[in-house]
């Protein structure tokens, strides 16, 4: 068929045929990619499928082997960021990188702040330049306030808003709403769509099938570095682009495996913390998952630090297969047999630097004397890996190059070394894609299925969903509802917190059919 | 009210140099006195002026442990130059030609360091530390452990003299130091090189993903410390008319307690050149103030030491209050 010359549908930027190898992997071969003015492309795939290494291309960090790269229709040989910038490109990191102690004006500007004579700032220019820059995006914040006093969302908008210093024809946004909280991620949309209508072409990287749908054009999907096909957003479902990215079937069975739980090992009652949470009185039973949702700020982490004895209450108990607990500190957390899986793998999870074994013996160390055993820590290495099915190569490999799924397997394995009863999980896949998280599900349905106590804290609904076999629901730090087996649906979890507060549509169009 | 109270909880410095100042004022007898406040510029100048670089060289989130060494190796030449052959010719003036070339040796080792820290990608710490070992190597080597003294006394003169504001004689050494701090202030505040020491410092990535050139950015700063430790080192030798080859010894570790005092940050992108001039005056006058009050030498290291770390803690809790406050605004 001939499609008509419609100048709108020309790409304002046009991948072909690119390659890219690194020393033992072909990260990208012969990938095409476009996008067109006034469009949102999504783009999907596993950790490791060449997402980035593709988005690196296009801001010119990596030059591509095979294949060009072209914008406005125009084929560009680009050399640097800055090259790409000064073309048009924005990239938006997933990490924010902005200067803390600079004001949101000397940030917008980084490396061409406004120059008069003497090498002197135009400070004048350079407010104004900015307050043009932040009206755009209805923001309401001084050019001259610090980084270090903006909100998260406000920092964002920042990074946006230094993508608009060039006259920009495509955004990229990376994983952007990762740290935001519901009514953010509505203002970004918000100021996504608007771009898109201003004719800019827009790529979404996002783990977040939810977002991709609400959000995107079309959907680009890659796997090991391959292209997958291009998806209409219309006219494809979340299934499908799910087994395009990981190449095999998903199976969407009602699940019916919900556990009742045996003998309660975890008595929380009337427990009060300051600034976090007020009144939370439950019960935990071995071979259960009880699921806490709620929003951020809820008090769903802090209940978690709180058991696990790192945050003070001032009125409640806890009590442990019957004992009370009296000390509240890790330590006697830990010898009654709890454990802490955290929320930020790197920060409070894993010694980056260190090798596999050896941060799977930390916790145990102490019980085994003064001195260290690496042999010890091997073998237990070795036990873990074939349970919890770690993929490294052997444990001597530094945890650091270990993918997100894998390095949360091996913080797992870690606290399960331990001996622990209980398990306390605070987002337990965050940044780890779709395979991965299907994985990391199973394991803890296996371990609860062994007999294991866990509390799964997630702001993910179809996490909880998942996992769950009670389910809590949490707002403004008490709980509101206690959700058991199939009363558990996006519907029900949704409604608990939407009865007591306001909260956007979360539940998206359901996908997920009883049959199929 | 609330502005001042916020002025003194994000700059300690400020309340505990006037604290001192109040505290020696009233319990050290001849303190509070004009010619003793121009002493103690004098004697905070050599610090001073070093710290001026250093508080560039700190936000840059690097260190520099060789300036006291530098300062010896500038103040050698200062002295020694004057009786080069090639400026026999000149008379009086050769002052001017040694002077010239302490400034450029200390530039030329400022930007070794800066050079090795650029190119190398070793921590500035190590690299420092190797150069402090050597540089106070070569200066004995130099002065075959020998003081050497200015033949020429209108050196010292020139260290001693003072110029005539109103009613004041106020010492050069004390006015250049305060034109000094003046002048590298503006360059941190206003210029595009000071914001941008504060951006390498705060995210060396931003910065680079900003297209700041952040190897020869650092390599800059260390010219300037490199330069203005020179500086100190002929203002020194020039009070003394002299160059001993232990000259300058632990400056480092007081510079950098006065940088650190004004509030810089070791991890960098943080700190300003008035506070770090602050800091410095505060160690200048708690030794003056307490050698008034006559307290042994071996106290006062003591004491000078207790108070660092007390300070430091000081500013860890007042500003995790005001991190405190500004969540619940």
């Amino acid at each position: 068929m001939i499609q008509p010359a419609e100048p709108s549908k020309t790409p304002v930027l046009s991948v072909e045929g690119v390659s890219k190898s690194f020393p033992g992997v072909k990260a990208l071969d012969g990938v095409s990619f476009e996008v067109r003015p006034g469009e949102v492309m999504a783009l999907v795939g596993e950790n490791g499928a060449g997402k980035s290494t593709l988005m690196k291309v296009i801001d010119g960090i990596y030059q591509p082997e095979e294949g060009s790269v072209s914008i406005g229709g125009e084929t560009v040989a680009l050399q640097s960021p800055q090259d790409a910038k000064r073309r048009g490109i924005a990239m938006i990191h997933q990490e924010l990188s902005l200067v803390e102690d600079l004001s949101v004006a000397e940030n917008l500007f980084l490396g061409e702040l406004p120059r008069k004579s003497l090498g002197r700032v135009d400070w004048k220019k350079l407010y104004a330049d900015s307050r043009r820059l932040l009206d755009r995006l209805n923001c309401q914040f001084s050019p001259r306030a610090l980084i270090r006093n903006l909100t998260v969302a406000h920092k964002q908008l920042v990074e946006i808003a230094r993508a608009l210093v060039y006259e920009t024809r495509v955004v990229i946004f990376d994983e952007p709403t990762t740290s935001l909280t519901d009514r953010e991620r509505l203002l970004l949309f918000e100021i996504i769509r608007d771009l898109r209508s201003q004719g800019v072409g827009i790529v979404y990287i996002s783990h977040k099938m939810d977002e991709i749908f609400e959000l995107s054009d079309r959907i680009t999907v890659l796997r090991d570095g391959t292209p997958q096909g291009v998806l209409e957003t219309a006219e494809t479902d979340e299934d499908s682009v799910v087994e395009r990215m990981i190449g095999r079937k998903v199976s969407h069975a009602a699940r019916t495996d919900f556990r009742s739980g045996e003998d309660v090992v975890l008595q929380v009652s009337d427990l009060w913390s300051r600034g976090a949470f007020r009144e939370v009185s439950f019960e935990l039973r071995s071979g259960e998952i009880l699921g806490f949702y709620g929003l951020i700020g809820s008090g769903r982490t802090e209940i978690l630090e709180a058991i696990f004895g790192l945050r003070k209450c001032y009125r409640g108990e806890i009590r442990v297969a019957g004992e009370r607990l009296d000390k509240h500190n890790p330590e006697e957390a830990i010898a009654r047999g709890i454990a802490l899986i955290p929320e930020d793998r790197k920060e409070n999870g894993l010694a980056l630097s260190l090798a596999c074994d050896r941060n799977l013996g930390m916790t145990v160390m102490n019980q085994w004397g003064n001195l260290a055993h690496p042999s010890r820590e091997k073998r237990l290495f070795e036990e873990y890996r074939e349970k919890l099915s770690i993929k490294a190569p052997g444990p001597s490999y530094p945890v650091d190059n270990l993918s997100g799924g894998n390095q949360q397997k091996v913080v797992i394995g870690k606290w399960l070394a331990t001996e622990p009863r209980i398990l306390l999980v605070d987002e337990p896949t965050r940044g780890i894609d779709v395979g991965s998280k299907a994985q990391i599900h199973q394991l803890l349905r296996d371990l609860a299925a062994e007999g294991y106590a866990i509390i799964v804290v997630s702001s993910e609904m179809p996490e909880i969903i998942r996992v769950s076999d009670r389910v809590l629901s949490l707002y403004e730090g008490r709980i509101v509802s206690e959700l058991v087996g199939e009363e558990i649906s996006e519907e029900s979890v949704g409604r608990a917190i939407t009865g007591v507060g306001e909260l956007a549509s979360t539940a998206h169009d359901s996908n997920t059919s009883p049959e199929s | 009210m609330d502005k001042f109270k916020s002025f003194f909880l994000e700059q300690p410095i400020w309340a505990f140099l006037i604290a001192i100042t109040v505290f020696f004022s009233l319990f050290a007898p001849n303190f509070f006195d004009i010619q003793n406040f121009e002493n103690i510029l004098i004697q905070a100048s050599t610090l001073g002026i070093i710290a001026l670089g250093m508080t560039l060289v700190m936000i840059n989130g690097n260190i520099d442990l060789s300036v006291g060494a530098i300062l010896a190796f500038c103040a050698v030449v200062m002295v020694d130059a004057q009786s080069w052959p090639i400026f026999a010719q000149l008379g009086d003036w050769a002052i001017l030609g040694a002077f010239f070339m302490a400034i450029l040796a200390g530039m030329a080792l400022g930007g070794l360091n800066g050079f090795l820290v650029w190119k190398t990608g070793v921590n500035a710490f190590i690299v420092t530390l190797g150069a402090m070992i050597g540089i106070r190597g070569l200066v004995f080597v130099y002065t075959q452990e020998q003081s050497l003294f200015a033949m020429n006394f209108l050196f010292s003169d020139i260290g001693m003299s003072s110029v005539p504001l109103g009613p004041l004689a106020v010492p050069t050494i004390a006015i250049l130091f305060l034109v000094l701090v003046a002048l590298v202030h503006l360059l941190l505040t206003r210029t595009v090189h000071g914001r941008n020491t504060f951006a390498v410092g705060g995210n060396p990535e931003a910065a680079v993903n900003a297209g700041i050139r952040v190897g020869p950015h650092m390599f800059v700063n260390y010219l300037i410390l490199g330069g203005l430790t020179g500086l100190a080192g002929v203002t020194l030798s020039s009070q003394m008319g002299a160059a001993t080859p232990n000259l300058g010894r632990d400056y480092e570790l007081w510079v950098i307690t006065g940088v650190v005092l004004g509030g810089t940050k070791l991890a960098g992108g943080y700190g300003s050149i008035l506070r770090s001039f602050a800091g410095i005056l505060s160690i200048a006058i708690l030794r003056n103030g307490m050698n008034m009050m006559q307290v042994q030498a071996f106290y006062v290291y003591v004491i000078l030491g207790g108070i660092l770390i007390a300070v430091l803690i000081l500013d860890k809790q007042l500003s995790s209050r005001k991190v405190r406050l500004s969540e619940q605004v």
